[in-house]
């Protein structure tokens, strides 16, 4: 039963779709976040009759499949606009997006947290419109989004488990592509699972004590 | 404007098969729904339970289903289980993927749902003479469920959507799965899946919409 016919040159197969799921995650996340923050603050300041296109357009990417979002996207670059993109690129564009139409509902909710009271005391201090955002807002909205944005973020790196689709091997693709050779599918799942969740698991937890800790004051 | 000619009309004339699809995406995902409600109460009371290693089960569940992609838990069904002997249908494995998922993250909704209910509502059913099972049943259940109605709307949505990754095992019954084939047969990559977008949005829209209009009915009081 503890036979196997991993090699060490598997392993590092492994550990390099380990890394391309990182790479990804981490590019994603970051660009997501910053999109994020702009469209959230958009929705925010615009009100929801102005901010209906915006609203529209990040709705849809919480409301189709990323599967879907990705092969469509793929599509329209590669065959419609022509466009010679790589399908990391596609797949760095589509989880961008898939992470700011998140992040933007995180954004907006820690933002709508701060009471108004306080903004406005704020204002009459004398504090201009980004004083009162960068001094007072971005403070206080942190305690309550930062839980929520952890677990964004761990969502887009299971997520990105997807973008095979677009031709990137990351982990799981690389772990399917070593089950098709060596027929061990329970180990090689479970060590794919295992990295999963060693990374998830503690930052999770992290998430979850932040949030209580920050929710008592 | 691109160089590109649209074919709208092949996409179309595919639309019943595509339709047939939605209505299997919607079986999986209600029939998971319903599955996953059951484990997560299952698991919820596992927890409320006392014993050490019903609450471990439960601790073990959720945490496995919160923190590996479902994407995982669904090779886990079909590839995972089949180094066992067990071979799973597509169907079955995509159905059993998405409930696994389901009843990980309701049960820990279930469990913050729980946290916001009185204790003393557990000490008044029992003074009144209920059962341990009964206070639970009458009392704490549904109040839990009405607190959770909203995080098992977003579930339901998310399990609409997961329904598309059953096409990594095989399953091309779905709408995903029929509009692969079709991609296959047509090359009509963009149209097709753009179809089958509008069909995905109109599905999750109708659920949120639809929740917000029974819970409005339900949580009038």
């Amino acid at each position: 039963m503890f036979d196997t016919a991993l090699t060490t040159a598997d392993f590092i197969f492994l550990a390099k779709g380990a890394g391309m799921t990182i790479v990804v995650t981490a590019i994603s996340v970051l660009i997501g976040t910053v999109l994020g923050v702009i469209f959230g603050v958009l929705r925010y300041q615009l009100g929801p009759i102005w901010a209906a296109p915006l609203i529209f357009v990040l709705d849809i990417c919480r409301s189709i499949p990323l599967l879907i979002q990705l092969v469509l996207t793929n599509a329209f670059l590669g065959t419609i606009l022509r466009l010679n993109l790589s399908g990391f690129t596609v797949a760095c564009i589509v989880l961008s997006m898939y992470t700011a139409a998140y992040c933007a509902e995180i954004v907006r909710g820690g933002i709508e947290a701060v009471p108004a009271t306080t903004r406005r005391a704020a204002r009459s201090l004398g504090m201009t419109w980004g004083q009162d955002m960068r001094e007072i807002v971005l403070p206080l909205a942190t305690r309550i989004a930062l839980p929520s944005w952890i677990g964004l973020a761990l969502g887009v790196m299971k997520d990105s488990a997807l973008v095979y689709v677009v031709q990137v091997t990351e982990l799981l693709k690389s772990t399917q592509i070593l089950i098709t050779r060596l027929q061990e599918p329970m180990l090689l799942l479970l060590i794919c699972g295992a990295f999963y969740f060693v990374i998830s698991f503690p930052l999770a937890r992290f998430g979850g004590y932040l949030e209580k800790r920050w929710s008592n004051d | 404007m691109f160089n590109y000619t649209f074919q709208w009309k092949q996409a179309f004339a595919r639309l019943p098969q595509m339709l047939d699809g939605a209505a299997v995406t919607m079986q999986i995902a209600i029939l998971s729904m319903v599955l996953g409600i059951l484990l997560a109460i299952t698991l919820t009371m596992f927890r409320l339970s006392g014993s050490r290693i019903l609450s471990a089960i439960a601790r073990t569940w959720v945490e496995v289903a919160r923190n590996t992609p479902a994407l995982f838990q669904i090779y886990m069904m079909h590839f995972g289980l089949g180094s066992f002997g067990l071979h799973l249908s597509p169907f079955l494995s995509i159905l059993l993927g998405i409930t696994f998922n389901n009843a990980g993250y309701l049960a820990e909704n279930f469990r913050g749902a729980l946290k916001a209910i009185p204790e003393t509502q557990t000490r008044a059913a029992r003074s009144l003479g209920f059962g341990a099972a009964g206070a639970f049943g009458y009392v704490v259940l549904p109040q839990m469920l009405r607190i959770a109605f909203l995080p098992m709307t977003n579930q339901m949505v998310w399990a609409i959507l997961m329904t598309s990754l059953g096409v990594t095992v095989g399953m091309n019954a779905d709408l995903y799965g029929v509009v692969q084939d079709l991609n296959a047969l047509t090359f009509r990559t963009f149209e097709l899946f753009a179809l089958a977008a509008v069909i995905f949005y109109l599905i999750t829209k109708i659920i949120t919409i639809g929740a917000r209009l029974i819970a409005a009915r339900l949580f009038r009081y």
